[in-house]
């Protein structure tokens, strides 16, 4: 339990990184450090975008399986790291 | 009403009837428009006739008649008797209004007749209401009618039963009910079944899916039939899991989170992964026989800053994984130690970390069980880490009374299994003894092996004291091919070839160094050759048969450690305590370092030891403040032969040991040969 913590913990204080959400399986964010509606706005869009790229990933090979997704905007990027039951968002701005 | 109509409302007849229209010819009366029209505002309306004061004070006469207005005024006839049209004298002026034709009938009419046979019949029973009706039928004959009207229905009636005397209060026809049935509005309600609204994908992959999980009950079900005990020996070839804890709301995110961590990490330090997987120093074209070491990732553990770097060693089933041993070799700051694991993954943080309760010296992972983890510690023990579990504790130590040494251990290397399946290691320790451990169900048995005496094969003692002294031993290695065939390095200097079968003997020793032998090791391909190197400055190559070294280099710093590279038989790479890592290519210089590197930013950290990636072309160094440095190693270092042109590049080992020959013999010839 701790060790999770630590590590989410190391991750939001990790260089140029912007903010961390966590998610549950019915898109509602259970955890994050950043305001509200942003978050409930990434929450709900990205779980959308998760779930339709693990469709398209099991739907060509059903024993693949989705890992993780990476979305390279202009200004930072956005981290999505699907499992069965959460949703783990990272947004980082990897030039700095 | 007023017929005459003043001036005054002469306007407002205007402004009326331009509001309606032309009302003005039909003549209606506005007699009483004047007061109500107070109230608005008179507005001239912009195509109002506009008339002279005389013709407004002009007065107009209407007169009422009876005539019809709409009636023809001149209807003329042709008259056949003059021949000619002539106009009617009087016209009929009758206007009518409104028509309405009524329903009554005289009672002595045809029509009225023919109705009442009709209602011949009925007429007996509705003898209440019929009398009423006929009453208000006839206006005139009420008696009369109403009379007739009795005498018929009595005498219709004659020919039925006899009247009943009916209750004139709450009477009621059953008779005449039974031909409507009764109707009864009967509703019933349910309760509605329950419903829930159901919606789901039917996908390739949800299918799937499902099959996996029928197949898994399946085998469940036939393992519970077998019902075989399950042994303790299924660490045959499982995958290394990562730490699965209690299902809390959080303890789920573990796996998804270390893999957002790595990519955190891989963003950070992106253009050190690139580097690392492609690039390659494009100046070591022009440099012939020198190559560089491009400085990638550093490893780095917060709470192990004030220990040193004493063992490194590469995880063989996952390349990307390294264990580092952590102590101290300072003999008066000896305090706790760790054991940490990492990932070129991930260079923030390690992937297992295991305090220790006093330094690690030597560490060494299983070759085909990842997860089992062989160290040996300052205090003598030595200890065998199950990378599965979750503790934090060896599943295996060693305590005083299983035999563990007396003395810092140096060196543990794993064996093969012994045939009863069982994992063993060897360690070397300065108390003398090389012993040997086996896991057995829950203990480490140990055997001694050899006792490294100073009055060994050779004969010394310098002493002359029959007391079998003890040498210390400080490193050893096993031979590739020769299961049991191994050398050990010992404090003095010396390095002893000894094999498994005889305990008291050695095959052969050789007087290496003037110092303690710091790592002695076997080359990979080569089966005879092996290198040591001593804290007395220099690094010797050895071909076991021949007593003295084929190659002795001086590196102007004690020397830390050395190793081959598993790429090449004829290189290898030393680190010293200036912080510099020297790499040989002996193919191609016989003599000098074809790369002298200093790799750390302080000169005075002290580099402990260096190992080469079995498939990457990286080295990790450890030093004496904990850090661990990997680099990459440029083209230069890493040249294989080459064959003419047109003959197949030969792979496999075969190369290098002809290639180590090929040396070799040119140091056999007698010395003259030698520039």
């Amino acid at each position: 339990m701790a060790e999770v913590e630590e590590t989410l913990k190391r991750i939001q204080t990790h260089k140029g990184v912007i903010g961390t959400i966590v998610v549950n399986a019915e898109g509602i964010p259970i955890r994050t450090t950043l305001d509200n509606s942003t978050t409930v706005q990434y929450a709900g869009l990205l779980h959308q975008l998760t779930m339709k790229a693990r469709s398209t990933v099991r739907d060509l090979d059903p024993q693949n399986d989705l890992t993780f997704l990476r979305i390279r905007p202009k200004k930072h990027e956005i981290m999505v790291a699907p499992d069965k039951e959460y949703l783990l968002i990272v947004i980082q701005n990897p030039s700095e | 009403m007023s017929t005459f109509f003043s001036q005054t409302n002469m306007l407002l007849m205007s402004v009326w009837s331009c509001f309606f229209g032309q009302d003005e010819e039909d003549g209606t009366e506005m007699g009483e428009g004047d007061e109500w029209m107070q109230g608005k505002t008179l507005i001239k309306p912009l195509d109002q006739l506009d008339l002279t004061e005389a013709e407004l004070k002009e007065e107009f006469t209407r007169i009422l008649t009876a005539n019809n207005p709409h009636a023809p005024q001149n209807i003329v006839r042709y008259s056949f008797k003059e021949r000619s049209y002539k106009p009617i004298s009087s016209v009929d002026q009758l206007a009518v209004h409104f028509v309405l034709e009524g329903n009554l009938l005289h009672q002595d009419s045809d029509e009225a007749r023919r109705q009442r046979a009709k209602q011949g019949l009925p007429e007996g029973r509705y003898d209440f209401q019929s009398t009423h009706a006929a009453g208000g039928e006839d206006a005139g004959d009420v008696e009369e009618g109403g009379g007739e009207e009795r005498a018929d229905s009595v005498e219709s009636k004659a020919g039925k039963k006899e009247q009943k005397i009916t209750n004139q209060f709450n009477f009621s026809e059953r008779a005449s009910q039974t031909l409507n049935n009764p109707l009864r509005e009967r509703g019933c309600q349910t309760e509605p079944p329950p419903r829930a609204n159901f919606s789901a994908t039917a996908n390739q992959w949800e299918i799937y899916d499902v099959y996996l999980e029928v197949l898994q009950k399946q085998e469940k079900n036939k393992e519970k039939a077998k019902a075989v005990p399950k042994k303790d020996d299924d660490k045959g070839k499982k995958k290394m899991m990562l730490v699965e804890t209690q299902s809390d709301d959080i303890t789920k995110v573990a796996k998804v989170a270390k893999i957002i961590e790595r990519m955190v990490n891989q963003n950070t330090f992106d253009d050190i992964a690139q580097d690392f997987k492609y690039f390659e120093d494009a100046s070591d074209e022009y440099r012939e026989q020198e190559g560089t070491l491009l400085p990638l990732w550093k490893f780095q553990y917060d709470k192990a800053k004030r220990l040193s770097v004493t063992a490194l060693c590469w995880n063989e089933s996952y390349k990307d994984l390294f264990a580092v041993g952590l102590g101290s070799y300072d003999f008066t700051k000896q305090g706790r130690g760790m054991l940490v694991f990492y990932s070129l993954k991930n260079s923030t943080f390690p992937e297992y970390i295991y305090p220790t309760t006093s330094g690690i010296l030597c560490l060494d992972i299983h070759k085909h069980l990842p997860y089992l983890v062989a160290v040996g510690f300052y205090d003598g023990c030595v200890a065998v880490y199950n990378l599965k579990e979750e503790t934090l504790q060896p599943i295996y130590k060693s305590t005083a009374k299983s035999g563990k040494h007396t003395d810092p251990v140096w060196q543990v290397k794993w064996q093969k299994d012994d045939m009863d399946n069982n994992h063993n290691f060897f360690s070397v320790s300065s108390d003398g003894r090389v012993v040997s451990w086996t896991l057995v169900k829950n203990e480490l048995v140990f055997t001694d092996i050899i006792k490294l005496s100073l009055a060994g094969a050779v004969s010394e003692g310098p002493e002359g004291v029959q007391l079998p002294i003890m040498a210390c031993g400080t490193s050893f290695d096993f031979h590739k091919q020769i299961d049991y065939l191994f050398l050990v390095g010992t404090e003095e200097g010396k390095i002893h070839k000894c094999s498994k079968a005889y305990s008291s003997q050695f095959l052969e020793t050789y007087n290496a160094h003037n110092m303690a032998v710091d790592a002695v090791k076997w080359n990979h391909f080569h089966t005879k050759v092996f290198i040591s190197c001593s804290s007395d400055w220099t690094v010797k190559i050895w071909d076991h048969t021949i007593k003295t070294p084929m190659f002795t280099f001086d590196l102007n710093a004690s020397v830390g450690d050395v190793a081959w590279s598993p790429y090449s038989s004829t290189v290898f790479a030393a680190v010293t305590t200036d912080g510099k890592v020297h790499t040989f290519d002996l193919s191609i210089n016989k003599y000098e370092a074809i790369c002298q590197q200093p790799v750390v930013a302080k000169k005075k950290t002290k580099l402990t030891h260096i190992e080469f990636n079995p498939v990457y072309p990286i080295i990790i160094v450890g030093d004496d403040r904990g850090y661990v440095t990997s680099l990459k190693l440029s083209p230069n270092l890493r040249k294989k032969p080459k064959e003419k042109k047109g003959q197949e590049l030969p792979k496999g080992p075969e190369v290098e040991i002809a290639k180590m020959e090929k040396l070799l013999s040119l140091l056999r010839e007698p010395e003259n040969s030698n520039a």
